[in-house]
């Protein structure tokens, strides 16, 4: 015992150890220490990979709670909410993928920008109610310190439905739908909208219905850059890249690198190339008529958007008219410009593999509409056309919500066909309900869940245009 | 608060201050001045190394909305009690607004906020005018304008958040009101000005110093042909004339060019 004592006085202190020795035990292997402690640096630092040789900022994270597919406006509102729901500040880790961080072909950018709540289905009536609450408050919701408020350039002038003798009925009943539901809307006879409106040509019309409040239209690039300020300013992070391949790989824009992103969930909000994602994740690779062999079924659409200049046109009060034909037409700004289209029938369905305008379709299947309802239009002159995706829900057109069943975190928010926009802030707060608390609190929205595929429950609405 | 930090921030309004000014900066769409801008980038330059500068500052913006929120707090419980008119009238009063009651003299509060409590007696008397100039009233408490269905005369002057939204409201007030004054809101645009449409009963319409219009000559013409038997006031069109497009049609400094 004594010479034990005595070695342990004689050591010098703890530098001139030798490694392993303290209290005796594991031997000296230093390439594996070496791993090991580069490995604990790489768990601790947040999100970085610990690379000595090249720079890797540019790349997403290794880990992520959330994974975004799809930085447009549904994917920018389910950001907000989740950053704006969450119990802890900074509890969940949110990673917006983009595949195209100028939005070029992205529908959120080339919307018309309507918001309106004559549906028939309940539940799109009070997403787009409170859509438009939220779009009201946008300087609460969206404010960052520092930053100009928000001007949305909302036009408060609202719908006016057209609709035929043998659509009355299903208007009328539908209006009743809204009013009960808190949305303001009225009925009018032809003679009414004559009286109101005196360059509509009410031949073939019933009956009409006309929003009074909360109905519009507004710019939807600023509510987009809006909701991108505010998802930065709270820590979301964003990525611009392609998801390719099952195990969330992040392909980097315009070249090769791919980097694995770990998460927990994954949001597709993809918008017009849903089914790709989906396709990414299983969903639908199975036998025919089984719940594993449901594809997602959206898929992008084209539509036009026609400008024309008609001097003699309606007045600073005209509402955005929507025909019982179909065609639909609003004004824009001061200048007695309209902007409007028509949505082509199953047969004349353009193909959606590029953007290219037809103008042919304008002239034969457009203007004798517009012509119709409004003579003054018989003496337009279109100034420019663009045209835009619709992520078209072939099913039943309405949007899908919700976790898939067997493929437990992929949740969807798309297949909106045309009316995504005016439903977004509705539809975020749904998906971050669904994600924090296991179920829908605001608006319930349990009728859009995915499992209607499988089950053949068409949930129809009508006043789509 | 420190001292610097309660004169930097300049968000909270003094208690008890009325004045335009107060509610004005509320808005967040002033024009800083030199020396508050002197004052900002400190505060900014702050707010951007300390999340709890950032933190402290959007609590008191929130406190603000909510402030404005408190104020336009529904009035319908009174309706119940005392009518329609009298709950109507007392909202505008508590903004600061005046009310004018059919045979009556005007009601208004003196500067500490306190007004005449004899309306409460008035059984019945619809209100004729209301006058809401620099008053907090927003979408929200238009809503409480809404029980007042005689109102003939109502002056929103320079009300900071009056907007788009606000004027689709007004529409309920269409069979009464036939004067209409919305001189020198900062956030109305020819947008909003659009919905007046459905007052058709309007005469008379002010929608001078509108500075979110973009276009007021164009604007003026296109709503008096809206509202054909209104006398719509507010914009001198021959200003527009005077000098060149290119230029600002307020900034009369410049000289004219030749």
């Amino acid at each position: 015992m004594l010479p034990r004592v005595l070695s342990l006085g004689v050591r010098r202190g703890p530098l001139t150890r030798r490694p392993g020795t303290l209290r005796g035990g594991f031997s000296l292997d230093w390439e594996e220490k070496l791993s090991e402690i580069k490995k604990k640096i790489q768990s601790v630092l947040p999100g970085t990979s610990l690379h000595p040789l090249y720079d890797s900022s540019h790349l997403p994270p290794d880990h992520s709670d959330v994974v975004i597919v799809g930085g447009g406006v549904l994917g920018l509102s389910v950001a907000y909410w989740l950053k704006k729901l969450e119990k802890q500040r900074g509890a969940l880790r949110v990673l917006v993928v983009e595949r195209d961080l100028t939005y070029s072909q992205a529908s959120s950018a080339l919307s018309l920008g309507g918001i309106h709540q004559q549906f028939s289905l309940p539940e799109n009536i009070h997403l787009s109610l409170f859509s438009a609450s939220f779009l009201r408050n946008i300087n609460e919701h969206l404010a960052v310190v520092d930053a100009p408020p928000l001007d949305l350039q909302f036009n408060p002038l609202g719908y006016l439905w057209l609709a035929s003798e043998k659509d009355a009925a299903a208007m009328e009943n539908n209006v009743k739908v809204q009013r009960q539901e808190g949305a303001k809307v009225c009925l009018m006879s032809p003679d009414q909208l004559r009286n109101k409106f005196p360059w509509i040509n009410t031949e073939g019309v019933a009956l009409a219905s006309y929003g009074m409040e909360d109905e519009g239209w507004f710019d939807p690039w600023c509510l987009l850059q809006g909701l991108r300020r505010k998802v930065q300013s709270m820590g979301v992070l964003f990525c611009q890249g392609e998801v390719t391949r099952e195990s969330e790989l992040v392909k980097m824009d315009n070249s090769v690198e791919y980097q694995p992103v770990e998460c927990a969930l994954v949001i597709n909000a993809a918008g017009a190339w849903s089914a790709q994602i989906a396709a990414l994740a299983g969903i639908g690779k199975g036998p025919p008529d089984t719940l594993q062999g449901t594809k997602l079924p959206v898929e992008p659409r084209k539509r036009y958007v026609y400008v024309w200049h008609c001097p003699q046109g309606p007045g600073l009060e005209s509402p955005l008219v929507a025909d019982t034909s179909g065609t639909y037409f609003r004004r824009e700004g001061l200048g007695s410009n309209y902007l409007g289209g028509r949505s082509p029938t199953e047969e004349e369905e353009p193909d959606p593999e590029n953007l290219e305008v037809d103008h042919d379709f304008f002239q034969d299947k457009v203007w004798p509409h517009l012509a119709q309802r409004v003579p003054a239009f018989e003496t337009l002159k279109v100034q420019n056309a663009w045209a835009g995706y619709y992520d078209y829900n072939t099913f039943d057109q309405n949007g899908v919500v919700g976790p898939h069943p067997l493929v437990v975190n992929m949740f969807f928010a798309t297949g909106f066909s045309g009316h995504g926009l005016q439903q977004a802030p509705g539809v975020g707060r749904a998906v971050a309900e669904m994600i924090l608390e296991g179920r829908f609190q605001t608006i319930n929205l349990d009728s859009f869940l995915f499992s209607r595929f499988y089950l053949g429950e068409k949930i129809q609405e009508d006043n789509i245009i | 608060l420190s001292s610097p930090f309660s004169q930097s921030l300049r968000l909270v309004a003094p208690i008890g201050n009325r004045s335009t000014r107060g509610i004005h900066q509320l808005g967040g769409a002033v024009d800083p001045e030199s020396s508050q801008k002197k004052r900002r980038t400190m505060l900014q330059y702050l707010s951007d190394h300390f999340y709890d500068v950032e933190f402290l500052r959007g609590y008191f913006l929130q406190n603000k909305m909510d402030k404005v929120h408190q104020k336009n707090r529904s009035f319908a419980h009174l309706e119940e009690t005392h009518g329609p008119n009298n709950a109507g009238a007392f909202f505008i009063l508590k903004q600061g607004g005046a009310v004018k009651f059919r045979d009556k003299e005007w009601i208004r509060p003196d500067k500490y906020g306190h007004f005449s409590q004899e309306f409460w007696n008035f059984s019945e008397v619809p209100v004729e005018a209301v006058d809401a100039s620099d008053c907090a009233i927003n979408y929200e408490g238009l809503e409480n304008l809404h029980l007042l269905k005689e109102l003939q005369s109502l002056s929103l002057q320079r009300c900071p958040h009056m907007d788009d939204w606000c004027l689709s409201r007004l529409y309920p007030l269409a069979d009464s009101l036939q004067e209409l004054s919305l001189a020198g809101c900062p956030r109305i645009s020819e947008r909003g000005l659009a919905c007046l449409h459905h007052l058709q009963n309007l005469r008379r319409l002010d929608i001078s110093n509108l500075p979110s219009v973009s276009n007021p000559g164009l604007t003026q013409i296109l709503v008096e042909e809206m509202l054909p038997n209104c006398k719509v006031v507010g914009v001198n069109l021959a200003e527009g004339l005077k000098l060149g497009p290119e230029e600002q049609p307020q900034d009369t400094d410049r000289p004219i060019p030749a």
